[in-house]
């Protein structure tokens, strides 16, 4: 049993999502996250035990990505197979089984049609145990607040590709700040740095998905 | 048929041009907004931007396409369009370029990665292959698929490009400085590795583009140098990494910081420079002051 869980972290790392799937080569034709999940609840092992093994899993992932020995590819595929688990387990959620450690609002800032990172982030974030509530791209001030009101327990991050929609994301920080100065706002994307976050007024920066998972990790301690 | 590489011939160095995106927002452009609607919307803008670099000396300059392929245009509503909004694109830049200067006809990534499986190879093939056409019947001399980062779509885009128009297509990349030093686009690609592919798909020309600023440039063309120490190369560098101030977006590489590091460049090995996003004119100017005096 314990290798049947021990296997479904592996195959996040390696981002093996089913039987049929051809990435990774070497695990061609072997089982992946969708069976041995499937396997796994029916064999009795708990949702939380399951998802326990994928954190594990995706961390290890997020943090290779976080020191640059592994890309996008390898990040994708790890959260595709995260994304096949989550699939089998959404029913313990809905039930109340399994609580997720909070909400998490994010999307891609107003005039930015990009969404490769954002869905990084979110796919890795859910994989963390959140609730992710993902707005798409070109996503509005006005969105982000009405996301908010819904459930102001959250925590939201804001992705940009564009160099020149840093200037939409700046302003949807400071809009969201008046209106809930207590919600924490995490932004991110290629042309961030930790400098523009401060000058946006955001709580937090985080160059890769890893560092977003862990500025949620900490602001639940508080 | 006029030829970039015949141009570059006896080592002379070229200047391109710099920013458009950041120069349309200046001149009203919403974030939002499809920057190449405004070829048929608002054609003395484009215009203007044009003739700007071209006033500012450079050898060649670009076309308001780089969003124009009708995978990234669907985003709009405008994928129909894209032949139209194409033409439009090369036609503006030629009239500006005149008979002397290159037009490069712009084409970007859709965004869409192929090995998700969200959209096919054909469907990117024949995107590409509609959007070179238009630009060559606007008058581009040659094609420029730019800010790559996967092999398979650029070498998809390149073979596109070539078997519509026949046209000279240069290739650049987009890489950023990792944790260890070493430059990767953010699928993973090297240096080494983008040498090798774009040059086997058919790329007459290959480099860099975009990125963190005019010094990590320099590592990248001793990258590629390395790995390829023959084929032209072409950079269009940021002028840094954007900053906020006041809310707005300024970029604190400056025309003359600039200008000393093209220099620096063209002695690693780079034959045709120009400007990212944050670069100007000015910045144009500046360059082809110092890269004229070589």
């Amino acid at each position: 049993m314990e290798e049947l869980v021990g296997k479904i972290g592996e195959c996040i790392e390696r981002g093996k999502v089913n039987k049929s799937s051809p990435y990774p080569k070497d695990m061609q034709g072997q089982d992946g996250t969708d069976e041995l999940t499937r396997q796994a609840l029916d064999s009795g092992v708990g949702p939380e035990e399951i998802l326990q093994a994928c954190n594990a899993g995706m961390k290890r992932i997020g943090d290779r990505f976080s020191r640059n020995e592994v890309f996008v590819p390898e990040l994708l595929m790890a959260a595709k197979a995260m994304n096949a688990v989550m699939a089998h387990l959404k029913p313990y959620f809905q039930t109340g089984t399994v609580k997720a450690k909070g909400r998490f609002v994010i999307g891609t800032v107003a005039g930015d049609l990009h969404d490769i990172g954002k869905n990084l982030v979110a796919m890795v974030i859910e994989g963390n145990g959140w609730e992710v509530v993902d707005l798409g791209v070109d996503v509005k001030s006005a969105k982000f607040l009405d996301a908010i009101r819904q459930g102001p327990e959250c925590t939201v991050g804001l992705s940009a590709l564009l160099t020149t929609t840093m200037a939409n994301m700046s302003k949807t920080v400071q809009e969201i700040k008046t209106q809930f100065p207590s919600i924490r706002v995490i932004v991110g994307g290629a042309p961030l740095t930790q400098r523009a976050a401060d000058q946006m007024g955001a709580d937090g920066y985080a160059p890769n998905p890893q560092g977003a998972v862990a500025f949620l990790n900490a602001g639940r301690q508080k | 048929m006029r030829s970039i590489l015949n141009a570059l011939k006896d080592g002379k160095i070229l200047v391109s041009d710099g920013a458009w995106g950041t120069m349309l927002q200046e001149r009203g452009l919403e974030p939002g907004d499809c920057p190449e609607l405004w070829n048929v919307t608002h054609p003395d803008d484009v215009m203007a931007i044009a003739k700007s670099y071209v006033d500012a000396g450079a050898d060649m300059i670009l076309t308001n396409s780089f969003g124009g392929s009708p995978i990234k245009l669907a985003h709009y509503g405008l994928q129909d369009r894209a032949g139209e909004l194409n033409e439009a694109a090369a036609a503006i830049s030629r009239k500006a370029a005149g008979i002397d200067r290159f037009v490069l006809g712009s084409i970007g990534p859709t965004g869409e990665i192929l090995m998700m499986g969200q959209v096919t190879e054909e469907a990117v093939y024949d995107g590409f292959r509609i959007q070179a056409a238009a630009l060559k019947k606007g008058g581009a001399d040659a094609l420029l698929v730019e800010t790559m980062s996967a092999t398979d779509e650029a070498e998809i885009a390149i073979r596109a490009a070539k078997e519509a128009t026949g046209l000279e297509v240069i290739c650049t990349f987009t890489f950023d400085r990792t944790v260890t030093g070493k430059y990767r686009t953010m699928m993973g690609v090297s240096p080494a590795e983008m040498a090798r592919a774009v040059k086997e798909a058919g790329a007459s020309v290959i480099g860099a583009n975009c990125g963190n600023g005019f010094d990590q440039m320099i590592d990248v063309v001793k990258e590629i140098r390395k790995a390829d120490p023959h084929t032209p190369v072409l950079v269009h560098a940021n002028a840094g990494l954007p900053m906020i101030e006041d809310g707005k977006l300024v970029y604190k590489e400056t025309p003359q910081a600039v200008a000393a590091k093209a220099r620096e460049l063209a002695k690693c090995g780079a034959n045709i420079i120009g400007g990212c996003c944050g670069t100007t004119p000015e910045h144009i100017r500046a360059l082809v002051k110092e890269l004229k005096s070589l």
